[in-house]
């Protein structure tokens, strides 16, 4: 058995488990995600930096780590608190487990937790920061969290967003080969996740990813046909620099925006963004399309939304969560432009939303 | 457009692959249909539901599941649609059938949810494959054939092994995989005489690939929804309904996740079903490849167990679907805010283990394949596989077998082919035991296609086997055995501790379990009704309940002697308690049924029924009160069978207050010498006999009293291991065995008296015996009365015999001071002066015959006995000791087996309980009421035929009338040698036919499986093991789904259904036949 470790949450509560992955510390905001698979795709999402991850499933890591499932080039959560960890994972495809995959990237874990308790604290609390620890006491653990940066008060998209504009390979056994015209994408890179290219370039895309700070003239320059703005990690109000960047692109090109991508337009447009109590995370919110009255299961991984009071200037609510009734998705009423809050690229989650990107292909055709 | 009046379809009698999960789905479809403002009509046959219930469905009809009957019901209420999706394959077939002779059309009855062309289009194997292809989903290579030749050829195109599907059928029967010409010949023969559209589908083995399952949700708006999806531990091969099942699955990536879940709903889509769906693959184990196995377009045993492992109840939603209601206009009851159109999330995983009958049936064939046989099932939930799996054991109520249990008579060596890696009802214990003696998980994989991620999982509690057998007991490691589900039986086994001792160390170390929600969304929401489990960990989210409030312990799984009778005991408990202002708390391990559903109860622990889960939950619900003591919730044991009953001693052992009788009494009725005494006390008389616990005391007793006699241990239920026996030897063989499995208990031991058997249901409350009704037994004392047929009311018994009874039934009532119910069975012999009663048994609980005579007497049992218990007299509810009110009419319950399912078991009716469910058939007379039990139970002859005897020497006297009476009614007469001479002798026409089966043909068998003979009659020449010929006789007769009369009794009742008219009976509400035929405007 491997050294102890706790979890301490930042109102004091401590749970006490063992350490697996990287034998550190970190700090992090403690967030829960209710999908039941898909972990390795959740570790990889960049849109979890700064936070410490939480799967409501207790059983993590059964099917041990591949290199198709990857969602960017690294971990990016800053930590994992699961309630029991496969040692001993089984499937064709994998390459190692759950533990050496989080000490490969030096992300410490915790197990053995009752993390049930948590997101039961968590739902009930708001989300909060928390650290894991494996050599300090909780009083210790509780002292230093709090002088430790406030996860709202960081721009994590500047860390995870690409260095350099990099095009997109399409990969070599891409099942429906897409007869459609080529067209150009570009995708601002707040926290891109390779699903994301990989559907877009399935589609018949040629998809070049930029770095988060492209100027936007850069990207006019490079002539695509669409521009994605890309989901990502943290609070919209501190991203005024990628808000001037869509405000220099709306109107220009067909514009899709996903997760963050939907709050910078949403900012673009001059509405306001806020936090949720503890957000939207896993793979089975039902979200309602306006229009039609459909309703669509969908990947969610959003702890801020858009304050559908404050939207003007000709953007208006497109799409719905059930659950609480907030906005899920934008459209502008004459601007190519739409965005969604949830996950149409899924990974990890359902695959019903995809045809937001034929949606996009439609948008893009109807522009040229 | 939304009906206003819809007949929903029950399932009829409860037999293998098709149990007590469609009550479930039946009544909670009737109670949304009231939701909705929509009237209900029932027709179900199956007396023992709730479904059934007054106040379930608006409009109850208790008829036979025929074209005919339905048909009636239709002419007469006029619904305007019709639910064929709640009542399993059997309502899907009728439906079909109805839509065939054209009923639906000519009454304007829209079927809803499904429509009709889906069902065909889904069962029809050729339809439906062709749909697939279609929407590009995944078959394998099949060929659907309906002769012996085609499926020669097909074989010989697509090699061996084949799996062999027939269409419309229950749980697979009739199917089978064929690894030789031989078992291909064997198995199509079968299957395509098990279809009723005499179709089979030959298909390509995928045996040990991954298979998965899908529940699905579609609205009319075409919104869809996946429920949950489930993985079978035991791979491709055994059927779903008999394999270890797992929910969430836990062996695939998102991406398998994902693709299988993408096409379920492509799937549900294509069929146009407007409700719930379940869709079955095989995904092979090294590639993404996949295969569509089966859909089933309905409510099913899986979507039943998706219900309870999720929360989320499909059969409710799919039934508001039916009328029109979409997905997010259906509120999650749950979570109470949020809405339908959601798929739940889990943060446990729940595990399914199918309950066989092989405990009963010895001979049986143990090898489990495409055919289910499978009586019920048990889930249990946790947050570790490792403990859900054994607490799923612990609830199977296999005696004291832990997964620890390993049959003495096992080889074990070091070669894996010592071990029984086949698959069969015994393989877990099997796996153990081979990890045990140093099997490695990779040699098992191999041998058994099991996911190592499974088999890793039985090695973890291999090791903690070990480590408890070697290590000091320290609570680091009981608490590490506790998270993997050791029950504190098994860790005092290893650990070399008593379990009591177990049990105060736990305490001592503050090692107690936590109680979690099901609240179908892993604690994102709040939950309004939610329901529990037990788990080691940190938090506890129940709180005591607060109160007047009472234990209700559930009856387990359904197995035979222990049925969905006992769940419709529990559920109207639960029911009363809340009118009498209690909160009501269940507890059961069955997921099929409506006790386990959420909002039955005020609370429900989905929780094994034994003594350590009992008293943690009874512990878990105490509250403290003003001077620091704990007052525990008390208990009910009296409506879950034997299960609860049995917790009456441990529970009252432990300071744990009962409501009702006393264990003392429970005590007293099964101690053999304690109840003589009781009855000699009291002047009531009972057939000679004694409990014994040696051979020599049986011998000696059985010589006082005489041969032959009938033996049975104590504390069972079912009859089990009951057996009339000739002579000595066959005593000494008995006792050997008997004592071997149980040495705790007396084995009984009582002069067998073969008269006519009586039993009454009887409410006492200490100061009264109220006996709502008297019922007779068609087959006299010997065949077990759960497997007998039972009259309402006695209409052969003389007022003295009455009054006997009842005399009888009050003094033991009173003596016992019985506070609810009891069960008594009396024998009435014959004598000289009139006839002499005899008391054969008495059993203070509920019994299988409560809902049969709550619903023809109309008497409440349940709800009038919970009140007893809370203390409300029977005065006070206005009943008086003694007989109720005679009913104007007449109720036939008849027994329905599920023999066709269970190769290498022989049929005869005797002691030992063999039926799997039972139906009732109720009308104003005795014959139609018969006609109808006998229609409804599947053994009405047709009106014209042949009929075939094979009688003992013994019974031909006694046979002849019966003989008679079918050549009266103009059938064709076949008998074997000695019945034939005896037939002609009687100057009757009679046809000889050969029954040794070596000397040439045609020979009896082959009269049977040619259906020149449309029943048999044949009766056993005594003593336990039948000829060899006979069984085969009675096999193929099952086999060939002819009626077989092993009773002369039952065969006098069907004659003279057949010469009395049997097309004549009325088609009324329940209700109406309890107001009389005369008072009919």
């Amino acid at each position: 058995m491997t050294r102890e470790a706790i979890l301490v949450l930042e109102d004091g509560t401590t749970y006490h488990g063992h350490s697996f992955g990287a034998e550190d510390s970190i700090h992090g905001e403690v967030v829960f995600n209710t999908s039941m698979v898909g972990y390795q795709e959740m570790l990889t999402d960049p849109s979890y930096a700064g936070q410490i991850v939480v799967p409501t499933y207790p059983l993590i890591g059964n099917y041990g780590i591949n290199k198709d499932d990857y969602e960017s080039r690294k971990i990016q959560v800053r930590g994992f608190v699961v309630r029991e960890e496969c040692l001993e994972p089984n499937h064709y495809l994998s390459s190692g487990t759950l533990g050496q995959f989080l000490k490969e990237y030096n992300i410490p874990g915790i197990y053995g937790v009752d993390t049930r308790a948590i997101t039961r604290r968590l739902r009930t609390s708001g989300v909060m920061m928390g650290i894991i620890t494996n050599d300090k006491t909780p009083e210790q653990a509780l002292a230093e969290l709090k002088t430790l940066p406030r996860y709202g008060s960081e721009d994590f998209v500047r860390q995870v967003t690409t260095d350099a504009p990099y095009q997109w390979k399409p990969e070599p056994a891409s099942p429906k080969k897409s007869k459609q015209s080529l067209c150009k994408v570009v995708a601002l890179d707040c926290g891109l996740k390779y699903n994301i290219l990989r559907i877009l370039s399935r589609l018949g895309c040629e998809v070049t990813a930029v770095p988060c700070t492209t100027p936007p003239q850069d990207i006019l320059n490079m002539k695509p046909d669409g521009i994605m703005l890309s989901p990502g990690p943290g609070d919209p109000e501190l991203l005024d620099y990628a808000v001037e960047t869509v405000k220099q692109l709306m109107g220009k090109k067909p514009i899709m925006g996903i997760c963050l991508g939907s709050q910078l337009i949403a900012r673009a447009f001059g509405a306001k963004t806020f936090k949720l109590k503890f957000g939207h995370r896993g793979g089975n919110h039902p979200v309602r399309d306006l229009d039609t009255g459909r309703v669509y299961i969908t990947a969610q991984n959003h702890g801020y939304a858009v304050d559908p009071d404050t939207l003007k200037n000709g953007l208006e609510v497109s799409h719905i969560n059930l659950n609480d009734d907030t906005v899920e998705g934008l459209r502008h009423r004459e601007l190519p432009i739409f965005a969604i809050q949830y996950h149409s690229e899924a990974s990890p989650g359902p695959w019903d939303n995809v045809y937001m990107f034929d949606k996009f292909m439609e948008m893009i055709k109807e522009a040229k | 457009m939304k009906p206003s009046k819809v007949l929903i379809i029950g399932s009829g009698p409860i037999i293998i692959g098709q149990a007590a999960e469609f009550d479930y789905a039946g009544t909670q479809a009737c109670k949304a249909m009231r939701e909705e403002g929509v009237i209900s009509v029932l027709v179900n046959s199956n007396p023992a539901t709730i479904m059934t219930d007054e106040g379930i469905a608006d409009i109850i009809y208790i008829e036979p599941l025929t074209v005919d009957s339905v048909s009636r019901i239709i002419e007469q209420e006029r619904p305007d649609g019709l639910l064929p999706t709640l009542g399993g394959q059997t309502g899907l077939n009728l439906a079909v059938e109805l839509a065939d002779a054209g009923v639906l059309d000519k009454y304007n009855v829209r079927s809803l949810g499904t429509p009709i062309q889906t069902i065909r289009n889904a069962e029809d194997r050729e339809l439906f494959k062709d749909m697939l292809l279609k929407i590009g989903e995944p078959v394998p290579e099949s060929a659907t054939v309906n002769t012996l030749e085609q499926a020669r050829e097909v074989a010989d195109r697509m090699g061996l092994p084949i799996v062999i599907r027939p269409a419309y059928t229950l749980g697979g029967t009739g199917g089978g995989i064929a690894y030789t010409r031989g078992e291909l010949e064997q198995i199509v023969t079968a299957g395509l005489s098990a279809s009723p559209i005499h179709q089979v589908l030959l298909e390509e083995s995928v045996e040990g690939w991954k298979e998965i399952e899908y529940e699905v949700m579609r609205d009319g708006a075409d919104n869809c929804i996946t429920v949950c999806n489930m993985e079978n531990i035991d791979p491709m091969g055994v059927h779903t309904g008999d394999s270890i099942v797992v929910a969430p699955s836990q062996t695939l990536t998102n991406k398998e996740y994902q693709m299988l879940r993408t096409a379920s709903l492509k799937i549900i889509r294509a069929l146009g079903v407007e409700g719930g769906c379940n869709v079955q693959f095989a995904l092979d184990p090294r590639s993404e490849q996949y295969y569509v196995i089966e859909v089933n377009p309905r409510v099913s045993r899986s979507s039943a167990l998706a219900s309870k492992a999720t929360g989320y109840p499909i059969a409710r939603v799919a039934a508001k679907i039916a009328v029109g209601k979409r997905l997010d206009e259906i509120p999650n009851a749950v979570t109470g805010k949020t809405m339908a159109a959601f798929e739940p999330a889990l943060d446990y995983l729940v595990v399914k283990i199918p309950r066989w009958p092989f405990d009963k049936f010895a001979s049986g064939d143990r090898i489990i394949g495409t055919q289910m046989k499978a009586t019920g099932e048990v889930m249990a939930i946790d947050r570790t596989f490792e403990s859900a799996l054994q607490k799923a054991i612990r609830s199977l109520e296999f005696g004291k077998r832990s997964l620890l249990w390993e049959d003495q008579n096992w080889e074990m060596g070091e070669n894996i082919n010592s071990y029984h890696l086949k698959p069969n009802d015994i393989r877990l214990w099997a796996i153990m035991a081979a990890l045990r003696r140093g099997i490695t998980i990779e040699q098992l994989t191999e041998h058994t296609d099991i996911d190592l991620w499974f088999l890793n999982k039985f090695q973890n509690i291999v090791n903690m086997e070990k480590q408890l057998l070697s290590e000091s007991l320290t609570p680091e490691l009981l608490r590490k055995a506790k998270r993997l589900g050791f029950s504190d039986e098994q860790v005092g086994t290893l650990a070399d501790r008593l379990t009591e001792q177990v049990r105060e160390l736990r305490h001592e170390w503050n090692i107690r379990p936590v109680y979690k929600m099901v609240d179908t969304c892993a604690a994102e929401f709040d939950a309004a009704t939610p329901y529990f489990y037990s788990t080691y960990e940190e938090e506890n989210e129940a709180e005591p309940l607060q109160g007047n409030r009472a234990v209700v312990i559930g009856s387990g799984p359904i197995r035979i002697g222990q049925g969905i009778e006992f769940d419709y005991c529990s559920v109207h408990s639960a029911w009363a308690l809340q009118e009498a202002g209690f909160k009501s708390i269940m507890v059961n391990s069955n997921p099929e049924t409506v006790s386990t559903d959420f909002d039955t109860s005020d609370r429900l622990y989905f929780e094994a029924l034994d003594e350590e889960s009992l008293r943690d939950i009874l512990e878990n619900e105490s509250r403290e009160d003003k001077s620091g003591g704990n007052i525990p919730s008390p208990s009910i044991v009296q409506f879950g069978g034997q299960t609860a009953i049995n917790l009456a001693e441990p529970l009252t052992r432990s300071g744990m207050p009962l409501l009702g009788s006393s264990a003392d009494v429970i005590d007293l009725a099964e101690d053999r010498r304690r109840f003589e005494r009781f009855l000699n006390q009291i002047g009531v008389p009972q057939p000679p006999g004694a409990g014994v616990t040696s051979v020599d005391e049986a011998l000696n007793i059985a010589k006082l009293i005489g041969y032959p006699v009938l033996v049975r241990p104590s504390y069972v239920l079912g009859g089990r291991a009951m057996e009339i026996v000739p002579n000595a030897s066959e005593l000494i063989r008995y006792m050997n065995q008997a004592i071997e499995l149980d040495t705790k208990h007396p084995i009984l031991i009582d002069k067998y008296l073969e008269g006519k058997e009586v039993e009454v249901d009887a409410i006492g409350d200490g100061e009264r015996v109220l006996i709502p009704g008297i019922m007779e037994h068609i087959e006299r004392a010997g065949v077990h009365s759960g497997d007998s047929m039972a009259v309402y009311p006695g209409v052969n018994l003389t007022e003295q015999e009455v009054e006997t009874i009842i005399e009888y039934a009050v003094r033991i009532g009173l003596g016992l001071e019985v506070k609810g119910l009891m069960n008594i069975q009396f024998v009435i012999m014959p004598s000289d002066k009139g006839s002499s009663v005899y008391v054969l048994e008495v059993n203070p609980r509920a019994s299988r015959t409560i809902p049969f005579i709550s619903k023809v007497t109309g008497v409440p049992m349940v709800k009038v006995t919970t009140k007893v218990m809370l203390g409300e007299s029977l005065k006070e509810q206005g009943y008086e000791t003694g007989l109720w009110e005679k009913q104007d009419l007449v109720a036939i319950k008849a027994p329905v087996f599920s023999m066709s399912k269970l190769v290498g078991v022989d049929t005869y009716l005797g002691p030992e309980m063999k039926s799997t469910g039972e139906v009732m058939g109720i009308d104003y007379t005795f014959d139609a009421a018969l006609a109808k039990a006998l229609l409804a139970a599947g053994l009405m002859l047709p009106p014209q035929g042949a009929i075939l005897f094979s009688i003992a020497d013994r019974d031909k006297p006694e046979a002849l009338p019966i003989i008679r009476r079918f050549s009266t009614a103009g059938y064709k007469l076949y008998a074997t040698e000695g019945t034939a001479a005896m037939i002609e002798a009687a100057g009757l026409p009679v046809t000889m036919i050969s029954k040794k089966l070596s000397e040439g043909h045609p020979n009896i068998i082959d009269i049977i499986n040619d259906g020149t003979v449309n029943g048999v009659v044949n009766t056993i020449t005594g003593g336990r093991v039948p000829l060899r010929d006979g069984f085969h006789i009675r096999r193929a007769v099952v086999e060939k789904r002819i009626p077989c009369f092993t009773s002369l009794d039952t065969a006098r009742a069907a004659a003279e259904a057949l010469v009395n008219g049997s097309q004549i009976y009325s088609i009324q509400p329940l209700p109406r036949y309890r107001a009389g035929k005369e008072k009919l405007p």
